[in-house]
């Protein structure tokens, strides 16, 4: 769990991050969206102390982030960001290994652990081990960016815009890869980016950041239902609204007893995919498949209902 | 590149065929004596010479690659930000002021001999390995830099295990050129009585003996290249280990 209490950071006459106090909960996903200068990784960085913050604390569980040294303090802290920052002189095992090194870990635990984190993020530990970083695709390197960040098995991962380097279809993937891995570690996340459909996708919670302060900070359907200010309506592009709203449920929860015909949809879309296959095929209704079997359907009434502004 | 490493090849037999027995080689040069001069220069022996010639050049180089990247080190942390520009110049006086004339002030305070020279070499090739290595420390990317704070290294770690070995081969380009300056420049260092292959050169020179002139210009020339090679070599190992090119070179 990580409480802000009151974090500021001024430089010179400018206040990059205002009075800003916002809390945690242990294994949630934390987005903090806004524009670039919003403040948005000024705030992050106060948190593992790459930045002094001027007035404010951070506690992380429990204890003041001011207790160790800034060093002793991000050994215990994932941290990964936009361009992956691996160092191009080691091979891959080592840039994973980085942190249990300096904790002191012995070498056999660190390779045991550098395979375990290549075999989690689907990366064949015999064949990527000893590559450098310059032979993987961009993919490849924004995984073994985040598997470094995991290396020590933080509690705490904060991520600054990690996906920001990737193509749409490759940033989906990684995306629903973290995810998983989150859930299955139970990492407590930060994450800042720019793009609130990455927030929506990813936050338990998301913070709007505007000029240094937080505008809002909730769950990402109260975020959509009710915007606290006209900025954070404008990050919503509230002409989407209602798809956006539909992007948070996945079908396996709608799905209703009965038959529908044409071509099934997976219980583990959103309910946005399967509205546009709903549009594109004119139909009514879609069969819902889950590993292989029909379990039932979705009807395009259901969806138009979790579509709606709430009451 | 096969032609070009058989030449190097040829160009390391003859060389060090030269050094060691430079008498075989009488007939090449004996054209161009006059009156029956001696075609080979025998005073002293061409291996002793190259051997002190290469001791100079090895001990001034190491002395300001030690002060140049200790230098650039001090600058680029946080403390030493302020000291940039007063050690910039400093470098920029070592190049500026002539090696003959170090000597001509060196040899006063110092008397005859290899200490001169030494001072001169190692003045002169402190600028391109301070402003090589300078170069190497403040080009390293934002985001490995960023990475190796994030990952909580401290301040002489993030030196010793990021910095430094990703500057290495930029700065190892420094030192390959403070090298090759200071090959040629040791040749000087022989008329305040330095032991180097410049002796060769000035016996030539004062006995007009062209043969002589050649075979110590020969020598110096070769050494230079056949290093400046061996430099690039092992700058492009370290650098294609990294996947980049090696700067100053195609």
């Amino acid at each position: 769990m990580i409480e802000i209490d009151g974090l500021t950071k001024v430089y010179d006459t400018t206040t990059v991050v205002d009075d800003v106090s916002l809390s945690v909960e242990a294994g949630e996903v934390a987005a903090v969206v806004g524009t670039s200068g919003s403040g948005k990784t000024t705030l992050l960085r106060m948190i593992n102390r790459l930045v002094e913050p001027t007035s404010g604390t951070v506690r992380i569980e429990g204890r003041d982030n001011r207790e160790v040294a800034p060093y002793e303090l991000r050994r215990h802290i994932g941290y990964a960001i936009q361009g992956h920052g691996l160092f191009p002189h080691h091979t891959v095992g080592r840039n994973i290994g980085t942190v249990p090194k300096l904790l002191g870990w012995d070498k056999q635990k660190i390779a045991a652990r550098v395979d375990e984190l290549l075999d989690l993020f689907q990366l064949d530990p015999a064949h990527f081990r000893d590559r450098m970083p310059h032979e993987l695709s961009g993919g490849q390197k924004q995984r073994v960016g985040v598997a470094r960040a995991l290396a020590a098995g933080p509690s705490l991962l904060l991520m600054d815009e990690p996906f920001g380097a990737l193509d749409p279809i490759i940033r989906a993937k990684a995306q629903d890869d973290l995810l998983d891995i989150q859930r299955r570690l139970g990492t407590t996340i930060v994450l800042v980016t720019h793009d609130m459909d990455e927030a929506i996708k990813l936050g338990n919670r998301i913070a709007v950041m505007d000029e240094g302060k937080l505008l809002q900070y909730a769950r990402p359907q109260d975020i959509i239902a009710k915007p606290a200010t006209d900025f954070v309506e404008a990050l919503l592009a509230s002409g989407e609204r209602a798809f956006r709203m539909l992007s948070l449920t996945h079908v396996d929860e709608l799905v209703e007893p009965g038959a529908a015909d044409g071509e099934p949809i997976a219980g583990t879309a959103s309910l946005r995919e399967a509205y546009a296959l709903l549009l594109w095929t004119r139909r009514d209704a879609l069969p819902v498949i889950r590993n292989g079997e029909i379990i039932g359907r979705v009807t395009r009434a259901a969806l138009d209902d979790k579509a709606a502004a709430p009451q | 590149m096969k032609w070009a490493l058989g030449l190097r090849l040829v160009a390391v037999v003859l060389l060090a065929a030269f050094i060691f027995a430079p008498e075989m080689f009488a007939p090449v040069f004996a054209p161009l004596t006059q009156f029956g001069a001696p075609p080979i220069y025998t005073q002293s022996a061409i291996l002793d010479l190259t051997l002190s010639h290469l001791m100079l050049v090895g001990a001034a180089t190491l002395a300001a690659t030690i002060l140049a990247v200790g230098l650039a080190i001090l600058v680029t942390r946080p403390f030493g930000a302020e000291f940039l520009p007063l050690s910039r110049s400093l470098a920029n006086i070592g190049q500026t002021f002539p090696p003959v004339a170090v000597l001509a002030l060196a040899v006063p305070a110092m008397g005859f001999g290899a200490g001169p020279t030494l001072v001169a070499l190692f003045l002169y090739g402190l600028l391109p390995i301070f402003e090589n290595a300078l170069t190497g420390l403040e080009s390293l990317s934002p985001s490995v830099r960023e990475a190796a704070r994030g990952s909580g290294m401290t301040g002489l770690q993030r030196l010793v295990r990021v910095e430094l070995p990703l500057a290495f081969p930029v700065i190892l380009a420094g030192i390959r050129l403070s090298v090759v300056i200071s090959l040629s420049t040791a040749t000087i260092g022989s008329t305040v009585a330095a032991k180097t292959l410049g002796e060769v050169i000035i016996a030539g020179l004062l006995s007009n003996n062209t043969a002589f002139v050649l075979q110590g210009g020969l020598v110096v020339g070769v050494l230079a290249v056949l290093i400046y090679d061996g430099f690039v070599a092992i700058e492009k190992i370290a650098a294609r280990r990294m996947g980049q090119s090696v700067p100053g070179t195609a």
